[in-house]
């Protein structure tokens, strides 16, 4: 597994003559980890779903490792190496943690038994082995949010997308999330997009923010530089609490 | 010729929009039912048909005509939706479909064979002095029992939109229907009021059984027809919209009417089931339905 | 088979071995309640891989069961055929209808109640299609010659020929269902069901997943419509196409155990023997519609008080889960 290149170049998307998205560019070098962060409503998971496929882009393209991937249907994307976890966590809810990782790992691997390993060793990197015959539904919502992102891990992406994986976490479990995502991509180079609210994350993580607001890329820079940032305070840093 | 025909043709359109408007008021029992908790009325064409019952045997040992016997009907109408909600099928709001589905086959079941094995299944009909008056308009014929049915499911529908407008309540359910999570914060009792909502439900298509038997004799087979008729108009309409119903129901009282005129009267349901595959694909929010949503 | 708890196979193996020694063992009556048990559990097998895996409610089943049906015994009257040839032709027209119905819903975004009424309505259009259609004997039905002979090659015979037939086509679809259960594509569909975005999201073509779902399940039921054809050697569209025959197609899996290996054959029993005894009791009484009622009332009870089934249940409290 390694890392792979993300551009998005004039990004743009509107609905019902509604922008919700203007003209953002930006790009995640192979092997980084950036955070796109901006208000509620800014327009962060509607890029995140561009990228993942979910909407065609109305303007602009997206990239991995110089190879459109706008406008392909969700598991096109997937195929092409773009792994996503959902803001509201969407478990596949009857089934055991096991077998909603395992459905993630069958992506590459097409036979049972052998995607059952290896959704179980992702499992137990993330701490969730033992609740493995338990099923989805009755998680707590930090196992729920973890079991996101197993299942997003086993389709072995080159890209991950983590959508708010750390709201409604504790303290104590946002640091054991932020080394789990530290270590994941040191070992493997694994590019990481974060939409994170959660800044305690957001500094650990990120070697680059991209901060949006109103559907438009208002500044990007080291965390250090965008806590310092004028524009940034006024749309954002004014209005929500800087955990 | 042609003259004769459209003549003709101006009749049969004349016919279905009477009747359709007695389709209307019973597919908005469905649509109201659908639109406030989501559940779909498997039941709905055998509720239809327990009514018609009701009305025939008002007149048949009471010589009470059905267009009187209807107040009283509604209301037990009402009574029996507000109970079947509240004791059968509040504990599967929410559930999976085909749980919904099992639930109310059940009583559809129950009900449509209750009537099997009270009445039979000869076909039961009133015989009104009304079914043989007509009025005339230019060169236009209505007949009475149809004229007095689509005013009375007129008036009905008035009443009803009045209630969702109005009052309290009809305000509260539409308030319910549109967020559920909103109506249990300002607190509603959401459980009463699903429950009403069935009554209400309930209440429509009793009605419009008790107006249905002045223009055709009942038998307990038509029932799983008006099931399927119910859920054609409402697609069709919009599921969940008022107006979709009544609006719905016209289309469909025209459609086989027109279709009894221009082709075997056999292929009427054709049509509709045409029309219904239409709509799904073409535009599921229905015809007369709000904007597209998703 | 491995997975399965060995004290499972043990059940499945007396079960089995009972089941061909039935005929020599049952009355006549009692080979006939069995057919209709094996019928069920048959049909809410093919169902259930549509609806208990794939998560796809059809309440329109009877097409393919009819169209399975008319095309077997329709090439047969007229032309000779024999059903064991005429049976592909059938599993060819099921499986394009529902390709086409499959294809239709799920291109427009069509789910739950919207695509299940989709499905009733082409069930029904088609009838009302073939009850003007004079090749298939419109209205009036098709009626298959009698002549008493016994050829498995025309499957002429009596019930012991279609009682083996059957069984075979019921233990054949549950050991299908088994193996697609535990393959990539049983679990992708397992995946559409709980949440088809999220599945897609990780790499799951849904589309095509859905569609394979449908097409088996069509040719399934198809089989169970020629076979019914056969055995019945009448067809009338107000039947064969009816929303009574869907609505009856989808019980024994939903009272069984919506998306479980066992749950139609459960379901099957549990149907059937209430059938037979309500039949008695209706006969008993003389009244009408009386075996409706308690019919209704059985669906009433176990839905309400075993919703997810017979089968989970009845698998916890023997041990066999």
């Amino acid at each position: 597994m390694s890392g792979a290149r993300l551009e998005v170049e004039g990004l743009g998307k509107t609905f019902r003559g509604l922008r919700a998205v203007h003209d953002v560019t930006f790009a995640v070098p192979a092997g980084a980890i950036h955070a796109l962060i901006g208000p509620n409503g800014a327009g962060k998971t509607t890029i995140f779903n561009m990228i993942a496929g979910v909407h065609a882009p109305s303007a602009g393209a997206v990239r991995l490792d110089g190879r459109q991937i706008s406008g392909l249907r969700p598991d096109r994307v997937c195929d092409a190496g773009v792994g996503r976890t959902f803001q509201i966590v969407r478990p596949f809810k009857g089934l055991s943690v096991l077998e909603n990782v395992t459905v993630g790992a069958l992506h590459r691997q097409p036979r049972l038994a052998e995607a059952r390993a290896a959704a179980l060793d992702i499992l137990s990197r993330l701490g969730l082995a033992d609740r493995r015959d338990q099923v989805a539904e009755s998680l707590t919502l930090p196992d729920r949010k973890k079991l996101e992102v197993a299942r997003a891990l086993a389709t072995e992406p080159k890209l991950l997308l983590l959508d708010e994986v750390m709201a409604g976490l504790r303290p104590t479990e946002v640091d054991v999330m932020v080394g789990f995502l530290r270590d994941l991509n040191e070992s493997t180079g694994l590019t990481i997009l974060l939409i994170e609210h959660v800044m305690r994350a957001v500094m650990a993580l990120a070697a680059e923010v991209v901060v949006v607001s109103y559907g438009e890329k208002i500044a990007q820079g080291t965390p250090a530089e965008i806590t310092r940032n004028r524009a940034v305070l006024d749309v954002y840093l004014g209005e929500e609490e800087v955990a | 010729m042609t003259q004769d025909f459209l003549l003709s043709f101006a009749q049969a359109i004349t016919k279905g929009l009477l009747t359709g408007m007695v389709y209307g008021l019973m597919a908005l029992g469905l649509s109201v039912i659908f639109g406030v908790m989501r559940v779909v009325n498997f039941a709905h064409g055998e509720l239809m048909v327990v009514g018609m019952y009701l009305a025939w045997a008002a007149f048949e040992y009471f010589q009470i005509s059905p267009l009187l016997s209807l107040p009283v009907i509604a209301v037990l109408f009402f009574g029996l939706g507000y109970a079947l909600q509240r004791g059968l099928i509040q504990p599967f709001i929410g559930r999976p479909e085909h749980q919904q589905f099992l639930l109310l086959l059940g009583v559809a079941l129950v009900l449509v064979n209750a009537c099997l094995a009270i009445v039979g299944p000869d076909s039961r009909g009133v015989q009104l002095e009304a079914q043989f008056e007509s009025y005339e308009l230019g060169p236009l014929v209505f007949d009475a029992v149809r004229l007095h049915a689509a005013i009375a499911a007129i008036v009905i529908a008035a009443v009803l939109w009045l209630f969702f407008t109005r009052t309290r309540t009809g305000k509260a359910i539409r308030a319910a229907a549109d967020n559920h999570m909103g109506a249990l914060v300002v607190g509603l009792d959401v459980r009463r009021l699903y429950a009403v909502t069935f009554g209400v439900g309930a209440a429509c298509v009793g009605a419009a059984g008790a107006l249905m038997i002045t223009i055709i004799p009942v038998t307990p087979f038509l029932a799983a027809e008006y099931t399927l008729l119910a859920f054609v108009i409402v697609i069709v309409g919009g599921l969940g919209s008022m107006t979709g119903a009544l609006m719905g129901g016209l289309l469909i009282g025209v459609s086989e009417a027109v279709a009894g005129l221009l082709a075997d009267p056999s292929l009427k349901s054709m049509f509709s089931f045409g029309l219904l595959i239409a709509v799904l694909l073409l535009r599921p929010q229905g015809l007369f339905g709000p904007k597209s949503s998703s | 088979m491995s997975g399965i708890p060995p004290r499972l196979l043990g059940v499945l193996g007396l079960l089995l071995a009972f089941l061909l020694v039935a005929p020599a063992v049952l009355g006549k009556y009692g080979l006939s309640v069995l057919i209709l048990v094996l019928y069920f559990a048959y049909v809410g097998q093919a169902w259930n891989i549509m609806m208990g895996f794939a998560g796809q409610l059809s309440l329109g089943h009877a097409l393919y069961a009819g169209l399975g049906g008319y095309v077997a015994a329709g090439l047969f009257f007229h032309y000779g055929l024999g059903p064991w040839a005429g049976v592909f032709a059938a599993v060819v027209a099921a499986s394009l209808a529902g390709a086409i119905v499959g294809y239709l819903g799920f291109r427009f975004s069509l789910a739950g109640v919207y695509f299940a009424l989709l499905t009733i309505a082409f069930s029904e259009f088609t009838r009302l299609a073939f009850d003007h259609w004079s090749w298939a004997g419109g209205s009036g039905g098709l009626f298959l010659k009698v002549d008493g002979s016994t050829s498995l090659l025309n499957l002429r015979g009596g019930p012991v020929l279609f009682y083996y037939v059957i069984l075979a086509l019921a233990v054949g679809a549950l050991i299908l269902s088994r193996v697609l259960l535990e393959s990539r594509l049983g679990r992708y569909w397992l995946a559409i069901r709980e949440d088809a975005e999220a599945a897609q999201a990780v790499g799951v073509p849904v589309l095509r997943c859905k569609m394979i779902a449908v097409v088996i399940s069509a040719a399934l039921t198809s089989l169970a419509g020629v076979w019914n054809a056969f055995y019945y050697n009448n067809l009338f569209p107000e039947t064969a196409f009816s929303m009574g025959r869907s609505i009856e197609i989808t019980l024994a899996p939903i009272i069984g155990g919506l998306g479980t290996l066992f749950g139609p054959f459960i379901g099957a029993i549990v149907l059937t023997g209430l059938g037979e005894v309500f039949t008695d009791v209706g006969e008993y009484l003389g009244i009408p519609g009386i075996k409706q009622i308690f019919y209704g009332l059985a669906l009433l009870a176990i839905v309400m008080y075993r919703p997810a089934g017979v089968w989970p249940w009845l698998a916890g409290r023997i041990g066999l889960k």
